[in-house]
Order: C-alpha cells, then structure tokens, then sequence
C-alpha cells in the first residue's frame, strides 16, 4: 500500500478527479467545473487532515513508504555524488550512503541512512538499521572530511542501530559512542538533517552537528512509540498515547531547544513533492553552510561542545 | 520544602537497603544456596560459595574504592525535572518520588571527588535502583560535571556504569545526554587524563552506547550483562534463543570490547596500578 489511512479520503478525491479528467478526453464530454470544485474541495480536504496531525499520524507520515529517502535527497540536491565505500575493518555498511558530491558551489561529504524502497533494497539495505559497519564507514569518510577541510552533511533515516547477534559481536555501542566523542570534536563544519525517522541511537551516531535540523513531518526519538508503549504501559497498542508522551514531533523538539531549524514540507508531505522538497532543503542547508563556513575551526568545536553541554533540564 | 531539595541521608545508612532481601539468610541469585545475610553484606555482595556478584547500590560501591572518609559529594541537588510533563501508567513525578524514597537518593548517580589508595580522583558511581540507573538530563549533567573536574583538578576519572539505558520519560533530552557526557569525555582524552570505564551488571542501551565505551581502559565485573540491545529485544528479532553467556563480561572479553574482567574485590587495587602506568611517578 502507498498511502496511509487519513491519506485515504484525499487519494480517492485525486483518482476521481484523473479519472474525469481521462473520460473528458475520451468522451469530449466537458467535466471541467466538476473537476475544478474536486480539486477545491481535495485542497481543503488536505489542508483539515496536515493541519492537526498526531504526534502517531506524523510518526507515520515519516516512515511513509513513498517518502524521499537519503538517496532521493542526494539525487535532488546534489551533482557529481561519489559513493565510498568500507570501514576498512569489516564491512561496507550498505545501510549508510556517503560520498563527496557537490551542493551549491560546496564540497560536502555526505553520509546518509538508506531504507531502501522495493523489498530487495530495503533487505540490502536492512531497513535503514546499521551494523557497527556503517558507523565506523561514517566515521572514517567524516575523519577523511576533517582531513580535507571538507564540510559534513548527515542525513538521518533509520529505525534505529540493528539489534542482531553480529552487531553486538562487533560492538554496536562501541562504533555509535566513538562517533559521539568525535564528531563533537570534528575541526569541519557538520550540519544534520532528520529527514524520516529519527531512531534513538543510531541516528544520533550521525547526528552531533552544528546545526540539527528537521523536516516538517520527520521524528526524533530517544524510543520508537511501539517500544516505549510495550515498556511503559505494557501494552502495544498504546503507540498514540506513546508517540504524544515522547514529544517526538520536529515542532515540539524545535520549541524545545533541541533543534535548530524546522524546514517546511509541501502540503500532505514531502512524498507529495519530491524535488520542491529536497531543493528547499538545499537553499536551508546553503545558508546555514555559508554561515559556517566563515567560523574558524577553533570557535566551531567550542560552539558545538557548548551546545550539546547545555543540552538537559533539571533542577539545582 | 520541595521534594527535590529533600535533605539526604548519610551514605553508610543507606547501603544495601532492600538490595539483598530482609532477613537472617537469602538466596544467592548464582548458586540459589542459602548464605547468612550479614556475611553477603560483609564480602559486598559476592557469594560466598559461589562468588556470584549481587547487584550493589552506589553507595556500597563508593565504600568498595573509595578510601575511607575521604569520599566528598558533589552536586546532590541536581536533580530530575519533567520537562515533558511524562506520563505513562504513572507520572513521572510519582516514579522519581518513589525511586528517591526507595534509594534515599536524590537521582540515579552519586559523583564526587575522593581518595583511592591514596590517588585523588573523580568518580561516579550508578544507582540501579533508581529508575533502573536511566540516564536522564540529571544524571547527564552529573557525570559530565564529574569528567568536567577531572578536566579542571586535572584528575583522573572514574565512572562505574550500572544502567538499563536512557530514561524514556524524557525523550530526546535524555538521547542527547549521550553525547553530552561523550563530549565532555573527548574534552579530557585532548587534556591527557585517564578515564577508567567500570562496568557492573547491567550496562545496556545508550548508557553503553556513549561514556561506558569510551575508557582508556574498561574492567568489567565477572558474568555483567553490557550490550547495546537488550538480549529479549536480540532472541525477538532472530526469533531465535540466544547462545549461553551471549553479551556477558567474559563475551565481550573475548571479542575484543573490554580490557578486562576483574572480580569485585580486586578492582580497587587493578584501578591503582593502572593510574599508576597512567600517571605515576617514574623512577629513572
């Protein structure tokens, strides 16, 4: 199914409207001011469904199957993308995607979690869940950057680090808290952007920047609301109250603090608009690139070190 | 008067409250023999017939490597705040008020500065029974504050990890703590100061996946649980059972991701001789 349930009532509007629009080619029949009140009322339709989504509908809406995944984002906003392979210990890490590519007259290397669309990418691709692989590939391509004086785009998509034998036999936590320890300390500009699905751990192994941005409708969690539904009320089907509980939401995390910017989606989503979604992405992530570009490296890492300090709430 | 600004009870009258059960004799959680309870609470928590280690509160712990009166806290009035107004089955306020009366401690993690065989260190120090030892903002804040005066009193550190993970109840806050205390430890490998990692049983989630990883050296006790995924959350992926031993201290021994796995008694003395290869006077 490409479409999720509160979606339904909008798609089965925009198939009527295609179909009148095919019979008054066929039939020559004009259809015209019916087909101009449905889009009316679709327009209006979509506009009361996105504009009280749930905290659980949003959570959805991340994990949208037809939503842009890493690989669509470097297809749309960048030219010339190079992929880079290994971590020269193990293995590739398919579920990452990194590479120079060029954004905007930058050099960027970009390191990106993959889901995979169709069910042999998204088998290759492990849905977008890491084995310590693909951080410690991350970490060297990120390293490499420093090395180059190069900035560091990462794009963050993932249901979190795997949680399989191998992975532990290798060192998960190993692989995603070096990465925390050195991306903090990284001499070269690093912007994150949640662009789906936030999961815990293993997207924040690739998430210490200077700038943490979100899209619109992506999610950001310490826990998926299935897993913290199961552990704290006992009960799987508590996922909606769950996803509300967690703040999870792009706006909630913004007000927050822990968020630096919330970059707009087209109406319905960004799956609705592939290419308008990633070339405002590209414009946002230019201008926080030509801000930080002019920072020296010195007052970069002491920057990002106090951001993420002063990170917490708590009494004293 | 808050809850929060509750005056604590002093360290000793605490210790091995409700660890071990009530009463003259217990159950050793290894062998299953029966033991008398003083001598469990004498040896810290090791059987004495089958050496199991038993869990022990935090302040049990300080008392095992800290030298005796020598032990100052620090920041015990930083505690937990609901920035996201959580509520589950419970509030989060009740958990926390409960997890404090249960403990007698205002949050998860004791740190302080203090003698060990006579090297002044930094050191903090889980509490698995508040909260299962979850990491949130304030148990963040205190252990970076502990790496923090490593790095300022040029001290050595010591964390002694006990926890089932981030604290759920405050979302991303606690995710971010993650790379907080992680931070701070990059702070303190630049400076050149030794950070020992202690691990007891268990380190899971994203207490693991940050400062419990990041040791110059990292002991762990005998049999200790240390995993990123939970063994249950592992055998529900695979839908397989797991192998005997599977994430325990003596598995990641074996494949290469801890120092060493050293018994609770000895662990003072490994701690000295290894700040002394780290920064002991060298005779020429």
């Amino acid at each position: 199914m490409d479409y999720l349930d509160f979606e339904e009532p909008i798609i089965k509007l925009e198939n009527r409207i295609e179909e009148l629009r095919e019979r008054s080619q066929s039939d020559g029949k004009d259809f015209l001011p019916e087909i101009r009140k449905l889009r009316q009322k679709a327009n209006r339709l979509r506009r009361d469904i996105f504009g009280k989504l749930s905290p659980w509908q949003r959570t959805k809406l991340a994990r949208h199957p037809m939503r842009p995944y890493t690989k669509d984002y470097i297809d749309n906003m960048t030219s010339g993308f190079m992929e880079l392979h290994g971590d020269r210990f193990y293995g590739d890490g398919v579920s990452i995607i990194s590479g120079f590519a060029n954004l905007d007259g930058h050099v960027v290397m970009v390191i990106g979690q993959q889901k995979g669309r169709d069910t042999k990418e998204k088998i290759k691709r492990n849905f977008g869940m890491s084995h310590p692989e693909g951080y410690r590939k991350a970490l060297r391509l990120m390293k490499m950057a420093e090395k180059f004086n190069r900035p560091i785009l990462t794009l963050l998509d993932t249901p979190g680090a795997y949680p399989g034998v191998g992975a532990e036999e290798r060192g998960q936590s190993e692989a995603i808290a070096k990465n925390l320890l050195v991306m903090s300390s990284l001499r070269v500009p690093i912007i994150s952007v949640v662009i789906g699905e936030g999961g815990s751990g293993g997207a924040l192994a690739l998430g210490v920047g200077d700038r943490i941005l979100m899209l619109e409708n992506s999610v950001y969690s310490v826990i998926s609301p299935e897993g913290c539904a199961a552990i704290l009320w006992n009960n799987p089907e508590k996922v909606e109250e769950a996803a509300s509980a967690l703040r999870l939401t792009a706006m909630d995390l913004f007000s927050h603090g822990l968020v630096d910017e919330v970059v707009k989606e087209p109406s319905g989503g960004a799956h609705r608009k592939p290419i308008t979604t990633a070339s405002t992405l590209r414009r946002v992530i230019r201008r926080h690139l030509n801000e930080l570009m002019k920072i020296s490296s010195d007052d970069l890492v002491s920057t990002r070190r106090n951001k993420i300090r002063n990170m917490g709430y708590f009494y004293e | 008067m808050g809850w929060f600004t509750k005056v604590k009870k002093p360290l000793e009258s605490i210790a091995f409250k409700k660890r071990i059960p009530e009463g003259v004799w217990c159950k050793c959680k290894g062998c299953k023999e029966i033991i008398y309870h003083n001598e469990l609470v004498e040896s810290f928590g090791i059987c004495p017939k089958c050496s199991h280690h038993h869990r022990i509160s935090a302040s049990e712990r300080i008392r095992l490597l800290i030298d005796d009166a020598t032990f100052e806290e620090k920041d015990a009035n930083v505690t937990s705040a609901d920035p996201l107004k959580f509520r589950d089955t419970k509030k989060y306020k009740e958990r926390l008020g409960s997890a404090q009366k249960k403990t007698g401690l205002s949050e998860g993690v004791i740190s302080g500065s203090g003698l060990l065989e006579s090297r002044q260190v930094e050191i903090a120090v889980m509490e698995f029974d508040f909260m299962g030892g979850s990491m949130g903002s304030a148990v963040g804040e205190k252990i970076t504050r502990t790496i923090e005066r490593g790095v300022e009193g040029e001290k050595p550190v010591i964390l002694v990890s006990c926890s089932g993970g981030a604290r759920m109840q405050e979302g991303l806050l606690s995710l971010m703590q993650m790379a907080k205390t992680s931070a701070a430890l990059g702070v303190l490998a630049e400076k050149k100061l030794p950070y020992l990692s202690i691990l007891s049983d268990p380190v899971s989630g994203g207490v693991t996946a940050s400062f419990a990883m990041l040791g110059d050296v990292i002991i762990s006790e005998p049999n200790a649980l240390i995993c990123f995924a939970g063994p249950r959350v592992i055998a529900q992926t695979i839908g397989e059972t797991l192998p005997e031993g599977f994430q325990r201290a003596e598995f990641l021994l074996d494949h290469g991701f801890v120092d060493m796995v050293v018994p609770r008694l000895q662990l003072k003395l490994t701690v000295a001789q290894l700040l002394d290869f780290f920064c002991g006077e060298v005779a020429y």
